[in-house]
């Protein structure tokens, strides 16, 4: 194809530098590919990821926040110091700090938005994360004093949530459609249905970005996906939908895939309350029915790590634990005869995500092959939610729970698996008191433990971060500690 | 009388899918419930006539059985929409210009200014998937369609003579509208469902690309289609196969309805197509 | 023909009462919650109780549905629950993609269909004829997503000559134009099949009018005949479809946007189903089912102004 044929077809004009060669400028902008469009834009008053995955570190700023491999870096507040019974939190904010309307950020508006996080009427998704907040003051304009009631080992990691970031009080109501907030990009447009755009916030108080713009693209047909990579309409899609096709870009020497860890751990989870589910030798047979590497395969192409635990295999404190749950067909017919057992027909709910459709096909023929027969159910998220998350009305589901270090979901006794036995929460009290790291890290095991020998759920596999972008983009955040598009480090290098 | 080239295709298409949804009761070359995911995307040859699916599955298995679903779906759709649309057609069209034939021709205005897709989108969302769903959703549409199309064409005998006749006789208007207007109006129905069934066909497909209709493990070539979309760069026979099986069904069905109509009413007869 | 009117103002309101109570209805028996949907996995009891409060979702039901109706009736049509905009606004915002995509198909449509339907009654039982008909069997009995799909592989993918979807905006009308061409022409295909056989029927039942025959007894050639008598009469069941093909074409195209992930209604209400935001969908559904039922009754009045005999409707 001629230039001037390239020329009058391509879509924009930065689009044609990049394509017309090395002698150009290099390109300052980034399309994103993202599968869900972000409801509005407060990640402080909704639990959708999708919000995280635009405004988190790019537009909106915490105390803290995650670096590209999970540890707790210092954002707004320069330094801290945390008195030695753990209940005072000191912390230095950052001077000359300004938000995006050009007012001051100063200890007020910490002090605000941590209030309002927790305040009896607050609408935010994770209000845990404030549990334990007894009072936040400001000491001077740059010294906030957080007390707590009891000491938290997590305050810091809660802090750099996106559900923690700081808000103005002028703004915080408007930030749904209009987000202020400190970072080094500030919202530029929003075309509902179709792209997210920010740029660059000349202001910015710390080092500033090399992207000088970036638009957000919203892709949810998977098909579509690939077609936007191969037409070059979209650089980088950080979580890409059609793992079948993934490795299809990457043998493009246009496109390279990139893929990481997440938090996500999916599992075949059972209800734990109904009968026959209630007994462990039945939720040790299915157990011993699936077959974990077929599931991966099969519907993650490949991409995914088997896990015997609730636990991120990447966490120091992750215990293997696969042996306890081993593909073992002729066990799980011995278990279920055992419990006495049946022509047993269970239920099998299916929210949307391609782990859990296609991974659910999988699970029934794995179940049906040890006599167990599967009524397979899909359901939308907000069916999902309602029925299986909210009353607990379902026998076996397929999920992926993504919130980091979320072990502790285990202790709910209002948990729709239904687990929180003794065992467990004798466990965790014990966690809770403790502070030594390594003391920790031996009862997190104990914890995983308790889980798979009582075999809770089925542990599937760690979800992994299967994503794909153009081969001159740098900088991209390869795992997922928290479900985020951090564009701060980014850059083009051609 | 000539018999047209195009109802000879569109008969053979028809049959063949029927012969595939029989066969598959007796017999399939696979079995469409077993997975082998390391034998996944395997191209058509000898083992494997039209190749084998993401999850291993022999496509041509599952495209004999997805016929009997298709069958099954199309069906019941058409047969609610004739079941409930007949006879509101038929009673709106033997009392013409009172408040119910008014009432009957709104309702059924109403339920065509509803967006179809959208409102089968929301049945799905309150009972969830399933063929059953799907068949409502579908049919729900058919009943317009059957009603609107009865009484358009019973009215017309109203005034025919031999009607008259049977009034007088003192017959009752729903014993005329049985005995009488109904087997004269049954052709034009036959012809309007096999359309419609080829519709339906097409709206299953429709469904399942939303992710409704038919649940697995059940194969449905709407579903095989939606699922296979992604694949088609890693296989193009997963996309193809199940497309042209719904493409030349649909096409037969079609040639089929037209050839029907021209053979039942040769003053209509328009040549070919 | 007052009471004609009357009458059908009536039974025009009275369709739309009878639709808002369904769609309504409808929307209140969908199980999912709009506030837990939008504070996920995490949240606590106070939380969920405090959203739903502030969207109003504790209001009794009767209540809720006169607030709903009172504010269609002056074009308030409340906040998008998750969105948090104004749902007029999201709507005139998505009409922008819908509506010229709509009319940009049924241009191609017309386009295709009229040449491909008078060529094929002009050669009635030849080969051109035949050929035609054929096609148009084929493209009725076409998926579209697998056909749209087929398109971005050829057109977006290898030859590279449109974008693989999305919308850049009006500010550009040339690059917005390019980017509706691929769905306009994934769209308007089916619809061209239907529009080309109702044309060629429709024409050849006015080419055995006694009208024309006459006009070809006074000389007229066949080709004559067909263009200064036929086709005019022959194109008011084609305008009456296409009418029809339009409104179908607005609220139709959720497959199509979807493919090429392109903000139309369509896509809106799908979306807004899948995230609860009710108020969203029912505001939408309500506008298709009142631009439909309204087009349909000032259609019914215009042709009881142009014949009379159809202002009764007995036979």
């Amino acid at each position: 194809m001629s230039f001037g044929a390239k020329a009058s077809l391509a879509i924009s004009t930065a689009l044609i530098l990049a394509l017309s060669g090395p002698a150009l400028a290099q390109r300052t902008d980034v399309v994103v590919g993202l599968v869900l469009e972000p409801p509005h834009l407060d990640p402080t008053s909704n639990a959708a990821a999708a919000i995280d995955e635009v405004v988190y570190a790019n537009v909106f700023e915490g105390l803290t926040r995650f670096g590209p491999n999970g540890d707790i870096l210092p954002a707004l507040a320069e330094s801290w110091d945390v008195a030695e019974d753990g209940l005072t939190y000191r912390f230095m904010l950052h001077d000359g700090v300004t938000f995006h309307d050009g007012s001051a950020m100063t200890a007020d508006d910490v002090v605000f938005s941590l209030d309002r996080a927790r305040a009896d009427d607050s609408v935010n998704a994770q209000k845990f994360l404030f549990a334990d907040i007894a009072e936040v003051t400001a000491e001077d304009d740059t010294t906030v004093v957080v007390t707590l009631d009891q000491p938290n080992g997590n305050f810091l990691f809660n802090m750099a949530w996106g559900d923690a970031v700081i808000v103005a009080p002028e703004s915080a109501e408007t930030n749904t459609t209009d987000p202020v907030g400190t970072g080094p990009f500030r919202f530029a447009d929003w075309r509902q249905g179709d792209s997210v755009t920010i740029e660059r916030n000349p202001d910015y108080w710390g080092e500033p970005v090399q992207l000088e713009r970036a638009t957000f693209r919203f892709i949810a047909d998977p098909t579509a996906a690939f077609a936007a990579m191969m037409a070059e309409d979209v650089d980088t899609f950080p979580v890409y939908p059609a793992p079948e096709t993934l490795s299809i870009l990457d043998a493009d020497p246009r496109f390279e895939a990139i893929v990481g860890t997440t938090e996500g751990e999916t599992i075949l989870a059972m209800n734990n309350r109904r009968e026959p589910l209630d007994d462990v030798r039945v939720r040790e047979a299915i157990v011993h029915a699936i077959d974990r590497q077929e599931i991966i395969d099969g519907a993650m192409f490949g991409y995914g790590t088997p896990i015997g635990t609730h636990f991120a295999p990447h966490h120091p404190a992750y215990v293997d634990l696969l042996d306890l749950s081993a593909h073992d067909p002729q066990r799980s017919r011995e278990l279920l005869a055992e419990a006495g057992v049946e022509g047993l027909t269970l239920s099998l709910a299916l929210p949307p995500p391609v782990y859990a459709r296609r991974g659910g096909e999988i699970i029934a023929a794995q179940l049906r092959a040890v006599g167990i027969e599967t009524e397979i159910v899909n359901v939308e998220w907000a069916q999902w939610l309602e029925q299986v998350f909210g009353n607990g009305d379902f026998d076996l589901t397929v999920i992926s729970h993504t919130e980091p270090l979320d072990i502790e979901i285990y202790g709910r006794d209002d948990y729709y698996f239904g687990y929180a036995a003794p065992s467990f929460l004798a466990i965790w009290d014990e966690l809770n008191e403790t502070l030594d790291p390594d003391a920790r890290n031996a009862l997190l095991g104990d914890l995983q433990r308790d889980i798979a020998e009582n075999y809770v759920n089925v542990y599937l596999f760690q979800l992994a971060k299967a994503g794909v972008q153009n081969v001159d983009l740098e900088g991209m955040w390869v795992n997922a500690p928290t479900q985020a598009t951090d564009l701060t480090g980014a850059y083009w290098a051609r | 009388m000539r018999v047209a080239p195009s109802l000879i295709i569109g008969a053979v298409l028809s049959l063949a899918f029927v012969v595939m949804a029989l066969v598959s009761l007796v017999w399939t070359p696979f079995d469409v419930t077993a997975l082998a995911v390391g034998n996944r995307l395997v191209p058509p040859g000898d083992a494997h006539w039209l190749g084998t699916d993401h999850f291993g599955r022999d496509i041509f298995s599952m495209i004999l059985v997805g016929a009997r679903t298709s069958i099954a779906v199309a069906l019941v759709a058409v047969g609610v929409g004739m079941v409930i649309g007949v006879p509101l057609g038929l009673t709106a069209a033997s009392r013409a210009g009172s408040w119910f034939d008014d009432l009957i021709m709104r309702g059924n205005d109403l339920v065509f200014a509803f967006p179809a897709l959208i409102i089968a989108i929301l049945i799905t969302a309150i009972f969830g998937p399933g063929a059953i769903n799907a068949i409502i959703a579908i049919g729900i549409f058919n009943i317009p369609v059957f009603a609107r199309l009865t009484r358009g064409a019973a009215l017309s005998l109203w005034t025919r003579d031999f009607i008259l006749a049977a009034r007088l006789a003192g017959k009752g208007r729903a014993r005329i509208s049985l005995e009488h207007i109904l087997p004269n109006v049954s052709n034009t129905l036959l012809v309007q469902a096999t359309i419609q069934f080829s519709l339906a066909i097409l709206a299953e497909a429709g469904l399942a690309y939303v992710g409704l209709g038919a649940q697995p493990p059940v194969p449905s070539w709407g579903r095989m289609l939606a699922e296979a979309q992604t694949m088609i760069a890693l296989a193009p026979h997963v996309a193809l196969v199940p497309g042209l099986a719904i493409v030349s069904t649909v096409l037969g069905l079609n040639l089929f309805g037209d050839g029907l109509r021209d053979l039942f009413d040769p003053r209509l007869q328009r040549g070919p197509a | 023909m007052t009471r004609f009117l009357l009458c059908r103002t009536i039974s025009l309101l009275a369709s739309l009462l009878v639709a808002s109570l369904v769609i309504f209805l409808v929307l209140e028996v969908l199980p999912g919650d709009p506030a837990r949907f939008m504070l996920g996995l995490n949240t606590s009891p106070e939380a969920l109780a405090a959203l739903r409060e502030q969207l109003g979702l504790t209001a009794p039901l009767p209540a809720r549905y006169l607030g709903w109706l009172a504010g269609m009736a002056v074009g308030d049509f409340g906040i998008s629950y998750t969105y948090r905009v104004p749902v007029a606004d999201l709507i005139v915002e998505r009409l922008w993609v819908s509506l010229p995509l709509a009319l940009y198909a049924l241009t191609l449509s017309t386009l295709i269909a009229i040449p491909v339907g008078v060529l094929a009654a002009a050669n009635r039982n030849g080969l051109i004829d035949f050929s035609a008909m054929g096609l148009t069997q084929i493209g009725i009995a076409l998926p579209n997503f697998w056909f749209a799909m087929l398109l971005v592989l050829a057109f977006a993918v290898n030859l590279r000559w449109f974008s693989s979807g999305g919308f850049p905006g009006w500010q550009d009308p040339g690059a917005a134009v390019r980017a509706l061409t691929l769905p306009a022409i994934a769209l308007a295909l089916p619809q061209a099949s239907i529009l080309a056989r109702v044309m060629r029927s429709s024409l050849i039942d006015t080419l055995d009018e006694d009208y024309v025959r006459t006009a070809r007894a006074k000389g007229l050639t066949r080709g004559q005949a067909l263009w200064r008598h036929a086709l005019r009469n022959a194109l008011i069941p084609v305008v009456t479809i296409m009418g029809l093909q339009f409104s179908f074409l607005l609220a139709g195209a959720i497959i199509i946007e979807n493919v090429f992930y392109l903000p139309g209604l369509g896509r809106l209400a799908f979306q807004a189903i899948s995230a609860r935001d009710l108020i969203v969908v029912r505001s939408v559904v309500m506008i298709l089912v009142f631009a439909v039922i309204t087009i349909t009754f000032l259609v019914d009045i215009a042709y009881a102004l142009i014949d009379p005999r159809l202002r009764r409707r007995a036979p």
